[in-house]
């Protein structure tokens, strides 16, 4: 099913038939959800869920081979004292870490953990189409499977939307079969819910594979209701188009509680066939410890220190 | 992979039940003269919960008598500002009570300890604080440079919110210099006694407030009685028919909350998902026993296929059981009684031609329950359109033009709540203009708050509770 043909008229008269998105009652049902209390089993079921799903990132200037051939093998092996802990979902990287990253997974037993690169001038992507391009090419020959690419929010904002569509179009061509495509919103910027429910399409429509919700260098990142709104829109496209689309919150989400909300937000909005790393991925770096934490205390009886968890 | 939520019930052992209560009458609990007693149930599961002593016409007599000498003696001379600081002391102890609260009243009434807990308690509480900053500034209010208390008020309190109602009624009463005379519900006695206990605590004199519990026949002793200056009743048209009659031709004031059919209209540019758990909150948040429910779905007939996908997608969530459970979403209905009533209303419009539909969902075995549901094909000339069901039933009926619509709103005999979903402005303040309800919602439902006045239209009711307006109730020669 073709939604827009890609050009301004197209999309925008596209993006005009969307239901539009009540703030009040968007946070409201965000706030309920964030109610449901996830006691015992089903905490211990949520907790390797989201170690499941988590984007294992680094994006600092100060990043170092040494600093991601270390994280790299902490996704492996996320906690060295219990093989029973499942590895995480992929790793998250700048562009010049990708290599060393895939060689590190692969040395260390993560064959099948995908790398993923941040792309097309990365957190702003205010750079031209073809710098975006060579970003983008670069980092799929270094072995990345897949690509996040950030939205032009200078365009969105100022309604050049077919820009912001064929950018998205363009470096999915360049993906071809070989990457998988998520598409950073940024909704920080976008602002408004209406604007992230618009977006969300615009970017479904142009071949996302993933949307995700933010850089983590802008705040607000991913909260609930963003979220809710991003999984909303991915089950609309899913009744009109019978695509499953993935959704990634990345930024802000640091411990157990978070997770699970957001995994409660998943189950009862989406629902439950997106619970698995191929549709839902979390993008953290300290969240890993805080989970391998509650883990521990669910096994043990009590809480350790942090020194019981590795850095990195 | 499925997420199940593993159960995650709130602890009883804040709750210590007494075997048998007592009346509470000028401070203090006591049985009732001819010893006669009733029991409440836990309608989750039907177990007994505890005997309450049952008010005879001496027991209310005594009562009246009671809050007839402490509005002379202590109440009527009390300065204002220490009135007041009765009810900001109930309302703290309400707040520090406030989990042993929420846990009864999910027991007694079968309703969700999620609903208890973050709306019925805090709501309670906040109507205490609200008041007790009036009761020194009455004069200020707009009625009148010395307004009056009336004396002694009788207040006769619904089972659907038990200790709101109560603190509906109580606190605008407390606050403007008039004594209490509260029967709860047959079904919900629990908070009322519970509460008594905090009048107690909080060092309230004796007979400002007097608590008696029992049925209909003691609801009309105190509507009947000769000293009661006031009655403040909550329950069923029927019921407050059946006040006006009897006060007719009498001195007494009177403030009567009735039912409602609520209609909840969605037009096309409406934003969708809000709308959807407008709606489910609109008719499902407490059973549906909800005197202002949207039982009345009016949805813009071009968007009704997608709305009601929607909204079954989304009723298929509604978590239904334990009521102490942490994660249910729908309780129990309050008694056998309003199960039957629910049930018969229903069979009407199974026989009338209506299609019913609900998600499949396992109900306990034991306890009163009805599984959430919805009926199309409903017309205006359906029993179900038109009488209040008080239960987990909706009603869709579908418009083409805002005039339809506004029309279909209002041919009701009630006029209690309605609400309005739309992106737009202009029709917001349109159908609002044109709505015959008291309280008009846009683009959310069932929000309350002590400083906004409530009440209705037509059958349903007399007055307002809440608000400046509704201190005009407890105030003599106010309308």
């Amino acid at each position: 099913m073709i939604l827009t043909d890609g050009s301004e008229t197209s999309i925008k008269s596209f993006l005009r038939t969307l239901s539009p998105v009540d703030q009040v009652g968007a946070d409201a049902r965000a706030a309920m959800l964030a109610t449901r209390s996830i006691k015992t089993s089903s905490k211990v079921w949520a907790i390797d869920t989201a170690i499941s799903m988590i984007d294992l990132t680094t994006l600092e200037g100060a990043d170092t081979p040494g600093k991601v051939r270390a994280i790299c093998t902490k996704a492996v092996r996320p906690d060295p004292s219990d093989p029973t802990v499942p590895h995480v979902g992929a790793i998250c990287v700048y562009n010049d870490m990708v290599k060393i990253a895939r060689e590190q997974l692969d040395a260390s037993g993560g064959k099948d953990i995908p790398v993923a690169a941040v792309s097309t001038a990365f957190p702003s992507g205010r750079a031209s189409l073809d710098v975006k391009k060579r970003d983008t090419e670069d980092a799929i020959a270094n072995g990345a499977q897949e690509i996040d690419m950030v939205i032009d929010r200078g365009a969105f904002l100022s309604g050049n939307l077919a820009k912001v569509y064929s950018e998205i179009e363009f470096i999915k061509g360049i993906c071809g079969d070989k990457a998988h495509l998520k598409v950073i919103l940024e909704t920080g910027e976008l602002v408004t819910y209406d604007n992230v429910r618009k977006a969300s399409f615009l970017a479904m429509a142009a071949g996302a594979d993933f949307i995700k919700t933010s850089t983590g260098k802008v705040t607000p990142a991913a909260t609930a209701p963003v979220v809710l709104v991003m999984l909303e829109a991915v089950r609309d496209y899913y009744t009109m188009t019978g695509k499953k689309i993935g959704v990634k919150p990345a930024g802000g989400i640091r411990n157990t509680k978070d997770a699970i909300k957001q995994l409660v937000l998943v189950n009862e909005t989406a629902g439950p066939e997106w619970l698995n790393p191929e549709l839902f991925r979390i993008g953290a770096s300290a969240l890993l410890n805080d989970l391998l934490l509650q883990r521990m205390k669910i096994r043990d009886g009590h809480y350790a220190g942090p020194n019981y968890v590795t850095l990195d | 992979m499925t997420f199940e939520y593993a159960p995650a019930p709130e602890s009883t052992a804040v709750v210590k039940l007494k075997p048998e209560y007592g009346l509470f009458i000028n401070g203090k609990f006591v049985p009732a003269k001819d010893g006669k007693t009733f029991a409440t149930i836990n309608p989750s599961n039907e177990q007994h919960l505890a005997k309450v002593a049952y008010a005879s016409e001496a027991d209310v007599n005594k009562a009246v008598a009671a809050a007839n000498e402490a509005y002379k003696k202590i109440w009527s001379k009390m300065p204002a500002a220490e009135r007041g600081k009765y009810l900001y002391r109930i309302a703290r102890i309400l707040q520090e009570r406030a989990r042993e609260f929420a846990v009864l009243e999910s027991m007694d009434n079968g309703k969700p300890i999620r609903e208890t807990r973050d709306v019925d308690i805090p709501l309670a509480a906040a109507h205490f604080f609200y008041h007790a900053g009036w009761a020194d500034k009455l004069e200020h209010a707009g009625m009148g440079s010395n307004p009056k208390p009336h004396g002694v008020v009788g207040q006769i309190i619904p089972w659907n919110f038990p200790l709101l109602m109560l603190s509906w009624k109580i606190a605008p009463a407390l606050a403007t210099g008039n004594t209490v005379v509260l029967k709860p519900a047959e079904t919900t006695p629990l908070t009322a006694l519970l509460f008594a206990e905090v009048c107690q605590q909080a060092g309230l004199p004796a007979g400002v407030v007097n608590i008696v519990t029992g049925d209909g026949k003691t609801g009309s002793l105190i509507v009947n009685h000769k000293d009661i200056q006031k009655i403040a009743f909550t329950g069923s048209t029927a019921v407050g028919k059946g006040i006006a009659r009897a006060i007719a031709g009498t001195k007494k004031a009177a403030t009567l909350e009735l039912g409602g059919k609520g209609a909840n209209i969605v037009f096309e540019d409406a934003p969708i998902d809000e709308t959807v758990e407008g709606i489910i909150n609109g008719i499902f948040f407490n059973q549906g026993h909800v005197c202002c429910a949207g039982s009345r779905l009016l949805v813009q007939e071009n968007i009704q296929e997608e709305l009601l996908e929607k909204l079954k997608r989304r009723m298929a969530l509604i978590r239904v059981g334990d009521p102490l459970d942490k994660n249910t979403d729908l309780g129990a209905i309050n008694s056998a009684a309003q199960l039957s009533k629910i049930r018969e209303l229903v069979g009407s419009g199974d026989a009338e031609g209506a299609e019913r539909w609900s998600p499949a969902c396992d109900l306990p075995a034991k306890g009163f329950w009805y599984p959430p549901t919805f009926f199309t094909g409903v017309t205006q000339a359906n029993r179900i359109a038109r009488e209040e069901i008080f239960g987990p039933v909706l009603s869709v009926i579908s418009f083409r033009t805002p005039q339809e619509a506004i029309e279909k709103a209002n041919n009701t005999p009630f006029g209690l709540s309605a609400g309005i979903w739309t992106d737009k402005g202009s029709r917001i303040l349109w159908s609002a203009k044109h709505l015959k309800a008291g309280v008009i919602w846009a683009n959310t439902f069932n929000k309350f708050d002590p400083a906004s006045p409530f009440g209705g239209y037509k059958e349903s009711g007399w007055g307002r509770e809440g608000g400046r307006h509704g201190l005009a109730a407890y105030l003599k020669g106010v309308h």
